[in-house]
């Protein structure tokens, strides 16, 4: 990376701030409307404990809710790329799965797994997540040409081998495509139970609990440290992407 | 010469799910061993299906396909494949992707002998400075050279080339016969060319074969007279002129365009 590539993000960031600041001061808004950045730095000061705390909660769970969803997305997307039977069978159920708003869902695996709250919030950010990786895999396996396919079997090569050394390595900048969104979703779906059934762990009771306490600045620095978090995980997706499928990159 | 691919009475019929499709009904051919047959014949009337037949990814309902005389049950590792895509793996430099099929195939040759061979069968195609570039980094025809390379690599018996120039353009596919006789002259080889150009089948093969309309059937088969060296001047003779005549006649028969006779 180069010193530009970093700098001229940054520079965006400092510039959104500033204009963000200047708006609720010639705005003359109060902080129940909007607060300002410089609302904030007491807020982190204050709560600089508990962010560090319940930002790692929401780190965790979202990350082990989207590994499960590339796990079990992946086998689906396999099983579906592969047999135009099991396709048939379950693409319309994978869809209507997905059509559920994850809002509706919330409470009723809360109810279902009462005091099971890690579970909980990693089973709904799994649930929303691994749609996408699912699609990614199975249309990247059976769009796969034939002739790729028949330059290694007319060799002897087995199933197994097409796929390791063909079929997966193809999928792969369609497999980041879809996790750089599912990344983002799991995301949501942590915060979406930490929120609607609050347990007090996660930036989502952060959050919660500011609300109750009428502590607008607390809510408004939850919604920045969850932007923050946000993109490193994003980041993280776009260094994998990097190292393992970088040959699909034209640009450079 | 003994022959090294026999094909005879073979008939195939694809279920597809608009009821059977007859492809091959009647279809004889036959490679003597370092021959290189042409096959002609109509759009869609079977001829990829027949590369895939002596490739052993395909099994015929009826009929007899043989190597070495001895009946094809399922995919063997002597054959190499080139398709008119050169399905080159992207991920992969150019010397990679020739080396594939030794990742699969059995070789006596170790790392360093095998990547020796590489490099002199993509020298002998012009692509020699090119061994870790990219596939994307090269042009069209630059790639169809690739793919021949990694069709020769394990040294198959049979060499399968599925219109391998279709996609070129008329100047880069003149090139590539020109490579081609080269690469020929230097790593013999057993080899069946489907093409759907009358000049490309004179020029490099010894017999050109004409498929009927589907279902195919071997409906006629011209032998190309041995002239030595061949260059593209062989195209512009009297006697090139001829034979091309007569398989666009036959091209109009198989099309059901023209009757059966031969008029000239
Ligand atoms: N696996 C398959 N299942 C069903 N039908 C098939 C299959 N493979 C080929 N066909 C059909 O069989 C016929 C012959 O196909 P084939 O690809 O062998 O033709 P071709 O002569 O190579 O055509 P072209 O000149 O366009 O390359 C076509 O009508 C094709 O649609
Ligand atoms: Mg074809």
């Amino acid at each position: 990376m180069t010193a530009r590539q970093v700098l001229v993000p940054l520079a965006a960031v400092v510039v959104f701030l500033i204009f963000w600041e200047a708006l609720v001061w010639v705005m003359g808004w109060p902080n129940f409307r909007m607060a300002s950045p410089s609302d904030l730095i007491p807020a982190y000061q204050k709560y600089w404990d508990l962010f560090l705390l319940m930002g790692w909660q929401t780190l965790w769970r979202t990350v082990a809710g989207l590994l499960l969803a590339v796990i079990f997305g992946t086998m689906l997307g396999m099983i579906m790329g592969f047999s135009r039977m099991m396709r048939d069978a379950l693409y319309p159920l994978l869809v209507g799965f997905n059509a559920v708003p994850k809002a509706t869902v919330v409470p009723i695996v809360a109810l279902m797994f009462v005091g099971w709250h890690d579970f909980n919030t990693v089973l709904i950010a799994f649930m929303i997540s691994f749609f996408p990786i699912a699609v990614s895999v199975s249309i990247g396996l059976s769009t796969l040409e034939p002739e790729y396919r028949d330059i290694l079997r007319s060799l002897g090569a087995s199933q197994s081998t097409i796929f390791w050394k063909i079929a997966l390595p193809k999928t792969l900048p369609e497999f980041f495509g879809a996790l750089k969104v599912s990344v983002t979703l799991a995301f949501i779906g942590t915060n979406l139970m930490e929120i609607v059934s609050p347990h007090g762990r996660g930036l989502g009771a952060l959050f919660d609990s500011g609300k109750t306490n009428s502590d607008y600045p607390l809510m408004f620095a939850v919604l920045i440290a969850l932007a923050f978090l946000g993109i490193v995980l994003y980041y993280i997706v776009v260094a994998l992407e990097k190292t393992f499928a970088g040959w699909a990159d034209r640009s450079v | 010469m003994e022959d090294l691919i026999h094909i005879s009475a073979v008939r195939h019929t694809f279920r597809t799910a608009s009821g059977p499709l007859p492809v091959l009904d009647g279809l004889e051919l036959s490679v003597p061993e370092g021959g290189f047959v042409a096959v002609v014949g109509p759009s869609g009337c079977g001829k990829s299906t027949l590369t895939r037949l002596v490739a052993g990814l395909l099994i015929p309902d009826e009929g007899d396909v043989s190597v070495h005389g001895a009946k094809i049950v399922g995919p063997r590792s002597n054959v190499g494949m080139a398709f008119q895509n050169p399905v080159l793996l992207e991920w992969r430099t150019i010397l990679q992707n020739v080396l594939l099929p030794l990742e699969i195939v059995p070789t006596k040759l170790t790392k360093a002998e095998a990547e020796a061979r590489a490099r002199k069968l993509l020298a002998l195609v012009g692509l020699d400075g090119f061994e870790d570039k990219r596939p994307s980094e090269l042009s069209g025809g630059m790639k169809q050279r690739a793919s021949l390379c990694r069709a020769l690599i394990h040294q198959p018996e049979v060499l399968i080339l599925d219109e391998p120039f279709g996609a070129l353009d008329a100047f880069t596919r003149e090139d590539l016969w020109q490579i081609m006789h080269r690469v020929k002259a230097e790593e013999p080889f057993t080899g069946i060319l489907i093409t759907h150009d009358l000049r490309e089948s004179i020029f490099l093969a010894d017999q050109v074969v004409v498929l009927s309309g589907r279902p195919a059937k071997t409906q006629f088969v011209l032998d190309v007279p041995d002239v030595g060296v061949r260059t593209l001047d062989h195209l512009y003779s009297p006697e090139a002129a001829e034979m091309l005549n007569i398989l666009r006649h036959q091209i109009e028969v198989a099309q059901g365009r023209a009757p059966a006779q031969v008029t000239s």
